[in-house]
């Protein structure tokens, strides 16, 4: 794969080695087109304006809402609903049907490996409301506790009939690993049929297809700048019967039907949930975004980063044995392209900063799951992850960067 | 420039005052939620003279070299001659050039003294 040329970041700085797009993803020409198109031609705003530039916004806003249902397999484009990001999406689920589904003596339950933003919302909903927060252990080998060698998923004691929400992400993103979602969810829905169930998909809508129908989730989200769209601009998918039962997320403009000095009623889903004016930009570069990936192909990208990162993992192995450990599942089957480490008792920020010096730019710290980190009592951590830009030669870069992180450190 | 100076080196590898005192008069904790680096010092005073200094903690080479440089310049000072002491001195005492996310970590052991002598 060799589309570094749709990147114009690699011409302000050919030399750099992007290896944190579990932070952020680099955006390519057609994404930057697309909403250098709105500003310079048709910025005028959507579902109002009776003249032609603003019915332009509005379709377009509108088809990406398509276009999204199609990526993600949902049923209906209203289904969709724009938000900032998975940050925002969770927190429109917990403001909305977590304050009226959850009360005293109820159970909300996640895993120790979220990111906080599928952890922080829900830890507070259940201790503002009362409800029991449980969070789902990793096993020693980075995957979920509840898989049983044998294939089977054990829900005991963890599900019951007093579970409201269960929250999990697709994709780790500081272990890699890709949870089983769609059988977990049959697991629990087998328990207790009326958990709501949501997903975080933040790092896997970038690198994998996604089939809600599939995985049998109530809810998913996620973010349109890890998948070579802007910043600013995510998704939530919910089923309709659950979003039409919901209390709207914020008041305000655009969301209404109509508003008298007495009374306001509400516009129906999608719309009910998107107050003021969104990011049309935002919303119409991830639609360019989405077209891109799927030019390429979610499978080939997959596999592409599937093999960096195994030939990255092999590659720092060989060069540095025990020195380095390595977090995540040692099954590469069940691992994304995002490979994490410690290496030896060198600082994560000590790493990064000198393989900044080397044009390599990796994420140290604790990603953004500190419960984790807490977990394998590490305080931080070095991550490299892949996307569509990145080579085999990037990878032979980090681990050149790497033994001068050594040769300097130790 | 590299911010891996020998000094810094030299102060990271082989960490002065990196232990903890057998009769302290006062003790901190402080941390970096940006990374997570934790910092624990002590010292003990006699007669408004920093007598003994220790530190003990996890973090990166350049928040190791400043607790150690730090205490190193904070033995035998008088306490109120280090209460004017600037962040800004500090950076001065590495004599490296940091970016705003390092100064974080350098400053993590200024943090902690401040802490104990007010």
């Amino acid at each position: 794969m060799n589309v570094k040329k749709d990147f114009p970041i690699f011409n302000a700085h050919p030399e750099l080695v992007y290896l944190d797009s579990g932070a952020t993803s680099l955006k390519p020409q057609p994404v930057i087109d697309a909403i250098v198109a709105y500003y310079s031609t048709y910025s005028a705003n959507i579902h109002r304006g009776l003249y032609k530039i603003s019915e332009k916004a509005s379709a377009e806003y509108e088809d990406t809402r398509s276009v999204v249902a199609r990526f993600i397999n949902a049923p209906s484009p209203n289904e969709i609903i724009f938000t900032s990001g998975t940050t925002e999406s969770i927190n429109l689920l917990t403001s909305t049907i977590g304050g009226s589904s959850v009360g005293q003596g109820d159970e909300v339950v996640t895993t120790v490996m979220e990111h906080h933003a599928n952890f922080v919302p829900w830890q507070q909903l259940a201790f503002n409301t009362g409800a029991d927060f449980k969070v789902i252990d990793i096993n020693e080998n980075h995957e979920l506790g509840i898989m049983k060698e044998d294939g089977h998923i054990d829900l005991t004691n963890i599900i019951t009939k007093k579970t409201k929400i269960f929250t999990i992400t697709l994709v780790s993103n500081t272990l890699g690993t890709i949870n089983p979602v769609k059988e977990i969810i049959a697991a629990v829905k087998a328990i207790n049929p009326s958990v709501i169930t949501v997903v975080d998909a933040a790092q896997a809508a970038p690198h994998l297809s996604i089939d809600v129908q599939d995985l049998g989730c109530d809810f998913l989200a996620f973010s349109g700048h890890k998948m070579l769209g802007p910043t600013g601009v995510g998704v939530l998918w919910g089923r309709k019967q659950l979003l039409d039962s919901m209390p709207p997320y914020q008041l305000g403009g655009d969301m209404i039907n109509e508003v008298s000095l007495e009374k306001t009623t509400y516009a129906k889903t999608p719309h009910k949930f998107e107050a003021g004016t969104p990011h049309i930009a935002g919303v119409i570069g991830l639609k360019a975004a989405i077209t891109y990936l799927q030019q390429i192909g979610l499978d080939t990208i997959a596999k592409h980063e599937h093999a960096l990162a195994s030939y990255a993992i092999d590659q720092i192995n060989k060069e540095f044995g025990d020195e380095v450990a390595m977090l995540g599942p040692s099954d590469m089957g069940q691992r994304a392209g995002i490979v994490t480490f410690t290496f030896g008792t060198i600082h994560a920020h000590d790493i990064s900063q000198i393989l900044d010096d080397n044009n390599i730019a990796v994420r140290a710290g604790h990603h953004c799951t500190m419960p984790l980190h807490t977990r394998l009592d590490i305080t931080a951590s070095t991550r490299a992850s892949f996307y569509v830009y990145n080579t085999q030669e990037d990878v032979d870069k980090l681990v050149m960067g790497l033994k001068k992180v050594k040769q300097t450190l130790s | 420039m590299s911010i891996y100076a020998d000094l810094i080196l030299d102060h990271y590898k082989n960490p002065r005052n990196n232990k903890m005192l057998e009769d302290p008069t006062s003790t901190v904790d402080v941390n970096n939620p940006l990374c997570g680096d934790k910092l624990h010092m002590e010292l003990s005073e006699k007669d408004g003279v920093v007598e003994h200094i220790g530190f003990t903690g996890d973090g990166c080479a350049i928040s190791i070299a400043s607790a150690s440089m730090l205490t190193e310049y904070a033995k035998g000072k008088n306490v109120s001659e280090l209460v004017d002491l600037s962040g800004q001195d500090v950076i001065g005492l590495l004599g490296i050039e940091l970016t705003p996310n390092r100064m974080k970590c350098a400053l993590l052991s200024w943090e902690a003294l401040i802490k104990l002598i007010q």
